[in-house]
């Protein structure tokens, strides 16, 4: 299924009441793919994936799942997806096996081997006796994966599956759905915490009062914003770092409280730089290539949206993964 | 990773079962209920107290301390018995006491209700909390993404409301019949219960009272937005319904056959006409939630 559309939205729109939770969606996930919608509470990011199995309908636009519409073949597209709520929505009542047998028998899935091998690879079994009740939240979490894959889908679909975690547990979920797209599964993500898509993701959507905002790869959002080099440069006198803007090669130039930062034409220049701060009197205590994170890339493309400027002109769907 | 967990332990683990959704949701629901002691010990005190605890001790009080101002009242309320009633008495215990037919009487009459109260209760505490409780609990979100369709998890949803009434009933039933048989049968000349009526309004006239009232009570369960709500709501539209059913199975077991035969194919009817309707009510958005269904 690899370079198969495997997730097509586009214009979708869906309201809840009076309030709008897609206004004008519009994303695809190629087969294989890591794609992680990021955006702010509100954002319609849970509204987005439930689009996708047909949970909900959408009131105008068009999903594809598997290049099915899943409002009409809903059965046969859940069947190939896997879900993980943004809540654990497990059966507090029963123990973790009882879960897991009621999501095998509703895929039906007559036997154990499944449920034992997914306990297993999420490190539960010593737990599956257990009543779910009695669970850590990152216990509920490796519990609702499992479920998740238990009939192994093509699709994967995580509502913030780190909410609520500690850091160690919830690197130990990240590392687990790197595993599982490693394994060539889609992976379609949901967050706000934009550290956890640093690194997993393929592709990235950033969301907002229900529409894309941007999409692409990590990458090529980061050269869409910033199309030009930025080094960090920092000195004892400060005062020193004035001659960047005369050098040839710098495009831009910063200054705050602290250290200096400048945009190159290329990053080739930076030895050229080093030596004339050194010819000027300069003693360097940093020079450092700055890598933009998505957290600045959020922020970025959200302040540009607001005054107008920053945000890129090209559509979201020109840029590739 | 590390977990506080309870020492509660399960029996050995099952193998899943390739079955319809629809077994598969009223299974599991069944199964939460069986390790809900917090619920069903509760509902177990009232149906033993309806159909084992209340009916002895008034019948051996009848039947065993004869004489007494109780027992002569309890005589004269044979006398606006339906006819066909006090016929059916005398032809069983043509030469017992007053206090003897009374007991009779209210042994195969005057109880009859008792078997419509209790399912009828269980299961609107089951149903009522059945839908809402999913989506309070979050579990909505998870039946929502599953294969299974509305329908099917409305049918599971319907099977584990009434499955624990009507079994409560007919094992209650069976309980009370040894109850009666053993305190008023040495009297009337050995056991006598359950009558023919009894038979036709256990099998025939309660469940279809109790799949309509269910009916109603998960389309409330449905479409509220808490437990409380649809436990308050479920209230109001089984006391009627209690009072309805209260009547229609009391008229049951004095009318005729036919009576009774044409009283439980109204209420199936009905029944059917309020599940086939209430499936409806049964979104994957309400699952979920969220209002505005466009469903």
């Amino acid at each position: 299924m690899d370079g198969a559309e495997v997730v097509e939205m586009h214009g979708v729109r869906r309201a809840f009441g009076g309030t709008v939770a897609l206004s004008d969606l519009t994303l695809s996930a190629m087969a294989g793919t890591v794609t992680v919608l990021v955006g702010p509470n509100g954002a319609g990011k849970t509204t987005a994936v439930r689009m996708i199995t047909g949970a909900l309908r959408a009131e105008a636009g068009t999903v594809r799942t598997f290049g099915l519409d899943p409002a009409a073949a809903g059965d046969i597209v859940r069947r190939r997806c896997g879900v993980v709520a943004a809540k654990p929505a497990l059966y507090d009542r029963l123990s973790g096996w009882d879960n897991l047998v009621y999501a095998a028998e509703l895929y039906r899935l007559g036997s154990r081997a499944p449920i034992q091998e997914a306990a297993a690879r999420f490190g539960i079994e010593h737990a599956l006796d257990l009543r779910v009740g009695g669970y850590s939240t990152g216990m509920k979490t490796r519990l609702a994966l499992a479920r998740a894959v238990l009939h192994d889908p093509e699709l994967l679909l995580l509502d913030e599956p780190t909410s609520g975690l500690d850091p160690e547990s919830s690197r130990a979920v990240l590392r687990l759905i790197d595993e599982m797209a490693a394994q060539g599964r889609t992976v379609i993500m949901c967050t706000h915490l934009l550290l956890e898509a640093e690194g997993l993701a393929d592709q990235v959507v950033l969301m907002e009062d229900g529409r894309t905002l941007v999409a692409g790869a990590p990458a090529d959002l980061v050269n869409l914003v910033w199309p030009h080099p930025s080094v960090v440069i920092d000195a004892v006198d400060r005062s020193v770092l004035e001659v960047l803007m005369r050098l040839p090669g710098v495009l831009a130039y910063h200054r705050d409280a602290g250290s200096a930062s400048v945009e190159l034409d290329d990053l080739a220049r930076v030895p050229d730089l080093v030596n004339a701060l050194t010819a000027a009197g300069a003693q360097l205590t940093r020079v450092t290539p700055h890598e933009p994170t998505l957290e600045e890339l959020y922020f970025a493309v959200r302040s540009g949206r607001a005054d107008g400027g920053l945000l890129p002109t090209r559509a979201p769907a020109e840029v590739g993964v | 990773m590390t977990a506080t967990l309870t020492t509660a332990t399960f029996p050995k683990r099952r193998r899943p079962r390739s079955s319809s959704p629809t077994w598969v949701v009223a299974r599991t629901d069944l199964r939460q209920l069986y390790q809900s002691p917090d619920f069903w010990v509760p509902m177990l005190i009232l149906a033993a107290f309806f159909f084992v605890v209340a009916p002895a001790v008034l019948l051996f009080a009848i039947t065993h301390i004869g004489g007494n101002d109780l027992v002569q009242k309890m005589g004269a309320t044979l006398s606006v018995l339906p006819g066909t009633a006090r016929t059916a008495i005398d032809r069983r215990a043509p030469h017992a006491n007053d206090a003897v037919k009374a007991s009779y009487a209210l042994a195969v009459y005057l109880f009859a209700p008792l078997a419509v109260i209790v399912p009828m209760t269980i299961s609107t505490a089951v149903g009522a909390n059945c839908l809402v409780g999913e989506r309070e609990k979050g579990t909505g979100e998870f039946l929502a993404h599953s294969p299974a369709t509305e329908r099917q998890l409305y049918t599971g949803k319907l099977i584990a409301s009434l499955v624990p009434g009507y079994a409560t009933t007919l094992i209650g039933f069976g309980v009370y019949a040894l109850v009666v048989n053993l305190i008023v049968g040495p009297h009337v000349g050995g056991w006598f219960f359950p009558t023919a009526q009894w038979w036709v309004l256990m099998l025939w006239v309660v469940p279809p009272f109790l799949a309509l009232t269910l009916s109603v009570v998960l389309r409330l369960s449905a479409r509220v937005k808490s437990a409380a709500a649809a436990q308050q709501a479920s209230g109001l539209v089984t006391l009627p319904a209690i009072v309805v059913s209260y009547a229609q199975s009391s008229g049951a077991l004095f009318g005729a056959g036919a009576g009774e035969l044409w009283v439980g194919a109204v209420a199936w009817a009905l029944a059917g006409l309020g599940l086939w309707r209430g499936a409806g009510a049964v979104t994957r958005a309400r699952l979920l939630g969220v209002d505005g269904d466009l469903d």
